[in-house]
């Protein structure tokens, strides 16, 4: 039951000596305000890193064509070779854990190579099929991503990133069904696409020209040649399991022998994610073990606080009990003044630490993306309110014990 | 109201044991005035302590008002304290930190009585020592008389049926003396039994009954009879 007169008593007795009582707690302070804010910059981390990768399929894996470094069939080590279309089918046959696949052309990234009237710009020019966009996910401002009829049909249609749209068109014009020149071809416009992510393929999306994979190989005089290959693993797949049936299927169609470990450019985006996430882990436990050191060496420091403490109000002690407190009402006095003294002071910590997170969220809210909006969750909240709890009883219970121990004839005649 | 039979008390040290009090007994009824005088090391302040529950005793027996504390756990102990027994120190006792008022009412803190109805009646008390104007005061504003009466009335606050006094003017000048001793004098006389514990003869003469320790043992009592106090030899020192 609340006892305000306990509450007063307590009050009193820390207040008296307001020097101590402030010193004292600074510790707990300290440490709660070092963990609040540790705690709101992993998380402003991990909200960086998420909103970096959030548009973007992390169960893909990718394939680039590279020299062999192993003789096979007759074949030198050194050989150049190419990913063809011919390799997409096969793939969809032998990969029944295959979810998307798409093949990817670049080119461009020259000078000036996209052009509308006067106005221009050298940027990144990508070949995929609609897949692509389910791998990496882009937002449509206007108008539509590249279909299957347009693959069909070798459309000579073309997505422009964000940023190409502010250059070659006038704010607030649609420019979907304008032409405009890529590589020196003539191109329709279906839509505008912004990134979702921060991670992409090549180049942002906002500086990309999309084509149809087909009209790109045809237009630019490709051949039947792939310079990159996406795929993703159905739900439920580890993306491993599709990244080596794909591996193997290359290998087999392009002569390359299964030993060959630099033929086949791979990457696993799964288990670059996977690091990530162990990455973010091991920060945010990192965190959580120094900011609970620093609070436990805080908790120590009231602890040895309340001991000196107890120490010199022996003769006060001694007095209360002559007047009638029980060794129970001595301990809870000495323990609330701990959990008192290093609750407010967490708290105080937690107040402080959230109103500096919050002023830097401010601040970096124009600023890095990499570092987003720091703070801490309500339940942290309460957790580390509990954390103090705990440790305000712990700091306060050996003082405690110590007065409890006190005589009251002995405490009387101390001077 | 006290009964104590062949009362022991040792202290031990690593290096030394010193047996202060050697087989008291002792009676002492309700209302009684009685002044515990002797020498330094006497035993008198031991007594005091075990009287008070304040210090436990090795052997022998001591009723208080018909029960027997011996044994008795801490928390028993600090009832006994807070709702039988009125304190007096020589050096007033009184906690730095809470003004006249929040000390007197302290006891009460302890007996669960609330803040406004423990202020009015530890204001009450004030008033009858004559420190009503000094409730507000620290104890470092009073001087040594007010200190000692705000002392007798925090004492007295929870209704004491005995009060203890360890040289109660054992710091104050003569002339305060003589008002300490008529305030204790007055609650004697309202049928509140007091022990006081002295080395002053203007002090154990105002009490009704001197009992004379030497080397933890009785030596002598005396009586009051037409005001003035006649000896009487212990049988006790023989039974050690």
């Amino acid at each position: 039951m609340f006892d305000l007169d306990r509450w007063q008593e307590i009050w009193i007795t820390i207040t008296h000596n307001k020097s101590r009582s402030v010193l004292t707690a600074f510790g707990v302070f300290w440490g709660m305000l070092m963990l609040v804010l540790m705690v709101g910059a992993g998380n402003a981390l991990e909200q960086g890193m998420t909103s970096q990768i959030e548009g973007f399929a992390t169960n893909s894996c990718f394939f680039e064509s590279n020299r062999t470094t192993v003789p096979y069939k007759g074949f030198r080590k050194g050989r150049r070779w190419n990913m063809t279309n011919s390799d997409i089918p096969v793939i969809r046959e032998k990969v029944k854990e295959l979810q998307y696949i798409s093949p990817v052309l670049f080119s461009g990234g020259n000078d000036k190579n996209v052009v509308r009237g006067d106005k221009n710009g050298s940027y990144l020019v990508k070949g995929c099929y609609p897949e692509y966009d389910l791998i990496e996910r882009s937002k449509m401002i206007y108008g539509r991503y590249v279909n299957d009829i347009d693959i069909a049909e070798k459309r000579k249609v073309c997505v422009i990133g964000e940023r190409i749209y502010e250059v070659l068109f006038h704010k607030g014009e649609d420019p979907t069904g304008k032409q405009i020149r890529v590589n020196g071809i003539y191109f329709q416009v279906i839509g505008v696409a912004r990134s979702t992510s921060g991670v992409s393929i090549g180049g942002q999306t906002t500086e990309t020209v999309v084509l149809p994979f087909s009209t790109m190989q045809q237009a630019f005089n490709q051949g039947n040649i792939i310079h990159f290959l996406a795929a993703t693993a159905k739900k439920g797949v580890p993306v491993r399991v599709i990244q080596d049936k794909i591996l193997e299927v290359l290998k087999q169609q392009h002569q390359i022998a299964p030993e060959d470990k630099e033929a086949v450019f791979n990457m696993n985006i799964e288990e670059q994610f996977k690091m990530f996430n162990y990455l973010g882990i091991g920060i945010a436990a990192l965190i959580w073990i120094v900011g609970l050191g620093t609070i436990f060496a805080g908790a120590i420091g009231v602890s040895n606080i309340m001991l000196v403490t107890v120490r010199e109000r022996t003769k006060e002690i001694g007095i209360r009990r002559a007047l009638g407190a029980t060794p129970r009402n001595i301990i809870g006095q000495i323990l609330s003044e701990s959990i008192v003294l290093t609750v407010l002071a967490g708290i105080t910590g937690i107040v402080v630490g959230v109103g500096l997170l919050r002023a830097t969220g401010i601040v970096l809210s124009q600023g890095d993306q990499f570092f987003k909006d720091p703070q801490i969750s309500f339940g942290m909240a309460v957790a580390s309110l509990l954390i103090l709890l705990v440790i305000g009883t712990f700091a306060g219970y050996i003082p405690a014990q110590r007065a409890m121990m006190i005589k009251p004839v002995e405490a009387i005649g101390e001077e | 109201m006290i009964h104590i039979r062949q009362l022991h008390k040792s202290y031990h040290t690593e290096a030394i044991s010193l047996h202060v009090l050697k087989g008291i007994s002792l009676d002492i009824e309700a209302g009684e005035y009685v002044a515990v005088t002797g020498a330094s090391g006497s035993g008198k302040s031991t007594l005091l302590n075990i009287l008070g529950i304040l210090d436990a005793y090795d052997a022998g027996d001591y009723h208080l008002n018909g029960t027997l504390i011996k044994n008795m756990s801490e928390r028993e102990a600090a009832k006994y304290r807070n709702e039988m027994i009125g304190f007096v120190f020589q050096s007033f006792n009184l906690i730095n930190f809470k003004n006249a008022l929040e000390n007197v009412a302290l006891p009460l803190y302890y007996k669960k009585v609330s803040r406004k109805k423990r202020n009015i009646i530890a204001m009450e008390h004030l008033d009858k020592m004559g420190l009503r104007d000094w409730a507000h005061h620290m104890p470092n504003e009073l001087s040594g008389g007010q200190k000692q009466r705000v002392a007798i009335a925090r004492a007295m606050i929870s209704g004491p049926k005995i009060i203890l006094a360890d040289e109660p003017t054992g710091a104050l000048d003569s002339k305060t003396t003589v008002e300490v001793m008529d305030v204790l004098t007055n609650l004697n006389s309202e049928g509140i039994t007091t022990i006081i514990v002295t080395h002053e003869k203007s002090v154990s003469d105002a009490t009704n009954r001197i009992i004379h320790l030497k080397d933890g043992m009785i030596e002598y009592e005396t009586r009051k009879n037409n005001g003035v106090h006649d000896t009487f030899p212990n049988v006790n020192m023989q039974s050690v």
